[in-house]
């Protein structure tokens, strides 16, 4: 049996609103193998994006525990997952999310650096160009089309090897063609790097290629 | 990549796409404002001392009974400063068949070296300028010296055993202002090389010598310093602050103007930066977000923060000090043939104001919001609609206030102006918010009275409440300025004005018998048409206080000591004079006649440590009486009256040896009454107060210019409040008008829900920002300026006015650019 890299216990997550307590995840268990893909689906409200962020160590559950590649995620403070995500983890964002004021060289650069590692220009260099965007290093976000942009944001989420890497809805904001491209991309870099991928995502097709899908309905996993 | 590299690019990027603009035109508004008023003010600053040297003749005067050492003059020259000499003693000068008491007035060339001396031709003549100073042999005589000896202008005067020649009508001579009453006789001004030949100095004269110095500020100051130490206890040290007591309180008033326009300034824009730093924070949030989820540490984010702030600071202040320097360039070039006078150089401290402004206003009014940015919730990733950190605001606002009252103490140096600031920043910023919440809602009531468009308008104000009363409280803020600027200052600086009127007395009659005052009191009936006002004058001296012999008592200033050891004047009157008011204790009553009451000024029963009920002993006229001290009294020194640091009750003091002082105004064409007035009573002294008011009137009105340019600057700083206020609200209108353009609404319909609401807002700004105005203009006139200041109705309607058409016009045209984009791109972006 292969390694558990992720893994929660009893997770649940609880907001406040006007009308009382909200119950936004209640009791998740799972656990992701390392190299596993997995789809988060759902419908809107289920909990997906905020189990991802639980999982991403991106927000603090109200109950129960979360795993990252050993670490217990709700045992560290804000700085100790900050570092922990900038060791182990990538993302990849539905509206990209990249920095506007870095070109997209420097946005793959980011992560490395953050992290002290040697080489990042030359390793920023080489992700891009295999990427097919070697001419377009110096270029800031907004000089970007989407797909560019999206393929950038990949780079960059693999620059660091990661073990684990969360997608929220990547192919949301792209049209059919190009999001079909970019899913191709992730699903080869999560063969070529054996990533753990976790996905949201509203798309069907999208999930069938994961090796696994975890529905969420009101919060809860549906067995 | 390292916290200060990220901090420093993404501050680049974001000032070459524009979205640090807001920001950083805030603060150099603030230190070009900052330096510019620093830089003037100063320069401004430096002509009025100027004119209040020539007041004094020099910057420093030395004076003693005893001869002062010529090495003074020579050490004196050696730091590079200018010094004269001169020599002041009565004696009689003879002319054919007439002689009189004169005080001689000997002076060394270089006199005077500052103002200038008046001469005229002839008797009461017109009086002109006139370099240098009588050749030995020649003297320049007062008109009442004439008069008394019944000659003119050529006539050969006998002193001791010399003669002189009197060549010129002297009207003025700087420095004769200095040193009260006490030089009754009229004056024979002659050169100091003829002194020794009168062989009149003899043991036991009463001698004046004096020894005057002018140079650099700076310069002066360590001479000044030294010569405490050098000199012995019988030399008097005087400086440009005791150049008469009516000339310094005038710069007091100039000065505390000047500080005033540029406190509005700084407070402005401080409020401008804080507004701008928020809006550049709440844009940063995805970004930092972003950064976080990718590994960054709050460590990192602060880093990043903190040295975004410094480059602030730094930038803003070197370009704002630039352009301060340029502006109060241009300022001076423009005002230059206005101010009629050449302004000294400014110093580089006006330069430090400029990195002081921008580090303070950045400081304390953007690193708050900025420090906030590193609790942003990684979240924010995936959920933009998270709301930002909260600030916690008693903290962030407790930095701001206090850095603005650092800012404040470093300027103004004054305690009691810097409370009236604090307390009425407090007051006007609660009474602002409370006004504009109350406003808002009685708008609410109006959202359903119009059509489409005023009810988009009016709703937006009501549903964004808390943003509303920021607008309304920063636009009323900007406003409130503008009418202080117009309406305000030109009342306070009209009735500052009116405290020296046309008709102040240009005369003091002196040395007045009491039993002369009928006939002279007929004299100015006949003459001018009304009779002078009169006071009687006693000389005393102080002889105990508190029951405690004067020669015992250690004082804690020279003021103090200078008042309890030298002859002094004194009067008795009624009622109290108009000019005064009292400050603690009570008038008396005009029936007393037990024991003499007494009145203090109360800056002098302060250094004295003297309160009401004291005891006070006088010496006057050699009978010692015993006074108590029933009131202090705020007395307004430059008012041109004759004014006293103690007035004593009627009754008894009525027996004690006395003459009379009086004050007149004589319109200038009929000055040569005076001839035929010096005739008639040749014992009474007239001294000429025409020049030194003059030159009051010269200070307020240079000041008054002065202050209508600083606030030019402070005008320039409530700009930036407005465009940051519209700021604030920019990127919701720019998605709310995309929403109503993809529903359907036509152009037309936004801008006119959008000028609806600008002008609602600027409306209610503006009837905020007179109430404000009128507020603040009424405390500062009462409290820091001692004027009376008479309400002006005009202020609510041009406010409004103002308001509705300034907010309105530049809150739609600024927005204007949100509602042109495609709903597309908008809604894209999120």
């Amino acid at each position: 049996m292969q390694d558990i890299v992720l893994r929660t216990e009893a997770l649940s997550k609880k907001v406040s609103s006007p009308e009382g307590s909200l119950t936004i995840l209640d009791d998740v268990r799972i656990a992701v193998q390392s190299g596993e893909s997995v789809a988060l689906v759902g419908p809107s409200g289920a909990g997906k994006t905020t189990l991802l962020a639980l999982l991403a160590g991106l927000d603090r559950p109200s109950h129960g525990h979360v795993w990252l590649c050993g670490e217990e995620l709700t045992a560290l403070d804000e700085d100790g997952r900050a570092r922990l995500r900038g060791d182990r983890v990538g993302f990849v964002f539905q509206s990209f999310h990249l920095v506007p004021s870095l070109t997209a060289l420097e946005n793959v650069m980011l992560p490395l650096e953050l992290t002290g590692a040697d080489g990042a220009k030359a390793r920023a260099t080489d992700a891009l160009t295999s990427m097919g965007l070697g001419e377009r290093l110096g270029h800031y976000p907004n000089q970007l089309s989407g797909g560019e942009k999206q393929r950038v944001a990949i780079s960059r989420a693999f620059i660091t090897k990661p073990e684990v890497l969360f997608a929220d809805e990547p192919t949301g904001n792209l049209d059919t063609a190009t999001g079909e491209r970019v899913a191709s991309l992730l699903f080869d870099l999560n063969k070529e790097f054996q990533t753990t991928l976790v996905l949201v995502t509203h798309d069907r097709e999208l999930a069938a290629r994961c090796d696994r899908i975890i529905e969420l309905a009101s919060g809860k996993v549906v067995p | 990549m390292s916290g200060l590299r990220f901090g420093l690019k993404t501050l680049l990027r974001d000032s070459r796409t524009g979205e640090l603009g807001v920001l950083l035109a805030a603060i150099v508004v603030a230190v070009t404002a900052m330096t510019a008023v620093g830089f003037f003010t100063d320069r401004v600053g430096g002509a009025i001392r100027t004119q209040a040297s020539a007041v004094l003749a020099g910057d420093l005067d030395l004076s003693s009974t005893d001869p002062i050492p010529a090495e003074y003059m020579r050490d004196a020259r050696a730091r590079g400063l200018d010094a004269a000499e001169l020599m002041t003693f009565p004696t009689m000068a003879l002319a054919a068949d007439n002689n009189s008491l004169a005080l001689i007035k000997a002076v060394s060339s270089g006199y005077p070296l500052r103002g200038e001396i008046l001469v005229s031709p002839q008797m009461f003549g017109e009086a002109a300028p006139v370099q240098g100073i009588p050749a030995p042999g020649e003297a320049w005589a007062e008109p009442g010296l004439l008069a008394r000896l019944d000659v003119d202008v050529g006539a050969t005067l006998v002193v001791g055993s010399a003669s002189v020649v009197v060549t010129q009508v002297l009207d003025y001579q700087p420095g004769q202002g200095v040193g009260g009453f006490s030089q009754l006789a009229a004056g024979l001004l002659v050169n100091i090389a003829d002194v020794q030949a009168f062989d009149v100095i003899k043991p036991g004269s009463r001698i004046t010598y004096r020894q005057i110095f002018a140079g650099e500020p700076g310069a002066v100051d360590d001479w000044r310093a030294e010569l405490r130490v050098r000199v012995g206890k019988s030399v008097r040290i005087r400086g440009l602050e005791d150049a008469g007591e009516q000339i310094t309180a005038a710069i007091d008033r100039a000065q505390r103007f000047l500080t005033l326009a540029s406190l509005v300034t700084v407070i402005l824009a401080a409020v401008a930066t804080a507004m701008a730093a928020r809006r550049y924070a709440l844009r940063h949030l995805d970004t930092i977000a972003l950064m976080k989820s990718l590994g960054a540490t709050q460590g990192f984010i602060l880093v990043s923060t903190l040295s975004q702030l410094g480059l602030v600071i730094v930038v803003t202040a070197l370009l704002g000090t630039f352009l301060g320097y340029g502006a109060q360039g241009v300022l001076v070039g423009l005002g230059a043939s206005l101010l009629k006078v050449d302004l000294p150089p400014a110093s580089w401290f006006a330069g430090a104001l400029g990195l002081l402004t921008a580090a303070t206003i950045t400081v304390g009014f953007a690193l708050p919001h900025l420090l906030k940015l590193k609790d942003t919730p990684p979240m924010r990733v995936l959920r933009h609609d998270l709301p930002p950190p909260r600030l916690n605001t008693g903290l962030s606002y407790g930095i701001a206030i206090l850095a603005l009252l650092f800012m404040i103490g470093a300027i103004v140096q004054d305690l009691l102006m810097l409370g009236l600031i604090a307390g009425g920043l407090i007051i006007v910023g609660a009474t602002a918010v409370a006004g504009g919440w109350f406003l808002v809602w009685i708008l609410t009531r109006f959202r359903g009275a119009a059509g489409v468009s005023w009810r988009y308008g009016l709703a937006n104000i009501s549903r964004r409440g808390s943003e509303s009363v920021v607008q309304i409280v920063a636009f009323a803020l900007s406003l409130m300025v503008l009418l202080l600027l117009t309406l305000v200052r030109s009342d306070l600086l009209s009735e500052w004005q009116r405290t020296v009127p046309e008709d102040a007395p240009n005369y003091f009659l002196i040395n007045i018998e009491p039993e002369q005052w009928p006939g002279i009191s007929d004299f100015f009936e006949e003459k001018i048409g009304t009779a002078p006002d009169y006071l009687p004058f006693l000389r005393g001296r102080v002889t105990r206080i508190k029951g405690e012999a004067v020669d015992d008592i250690q004082f804690p200033n020279p003021r103090a000591e200078n008042f309890a050891k030298r002859e002094g004047n004194l009067t008795w009157r009624s009622a109290l004079p108009e000019t005064n008011e009292i400050r603690e204790g009570e008038w008396w009553a005009a029936a007393n006649q037990g024991e003499i009451e007494a009145s203090l000024e109360v800056g002098i029963a302060r250094d004295l440590g003297i309160a009401v009920g004291d005891t006070l002993g006088f010496n006057v006229g050699g009978e010692d009486v015993d006074v108590r001290v029933t009131s202090l009294r705020f007395v307004e020194w430059d008012s041109m009256q004759p004014n006293f640091f103690v007035m004593l009750s009627p009754g008894l003091t009525e027996e004690l040896p006395q003459t009379y002082i009086a004050s007149v105004f004589i319109p200038p064409e009929k000055r040569r009454i005076l001839s035929d007035f010096v005739r008639e009573f040749p014992g009474v002294t007239l001294l000429d107060l025409e020049v030194i008011l003059s030159q009051v009137r010269m200070i307020i009105e240079r000041a008054s210019m002065a202050v209508q340019y600083v606030f030019l600057f402070t005008l320039l700083a409530g700009i930036t409040v407005l465009l940051a206020a519209i700021q604030v609200t920019k990127d919701e209108r720019r998605f709310e008008s995309a929403i109503l353009h993809t529903l359907g609404a036509g152009r037309r319909t936004i801008m006119q829900g959008l000028a609806v609401e600008f002008t609602a807002l600027g409306t209610l700004a503006g009837l905020l920002a007179a109430f404000g105005a009128t507020a603040v203009g009424w405390v500062v006139a009462e409290q820091a300026f001692e004027l009376d200041y008479g309400l002006n109705p005009w202020i609510w309607l041009v406010g409004c006015l103002v308001g509705a058409l300034i907010v309105g016009f530049c809150g739609t045209l600024a927005t204007r650019g949100a509602v042109n984009e495609p709903p597309v791109a908008v809604l894209r972006d999120g």
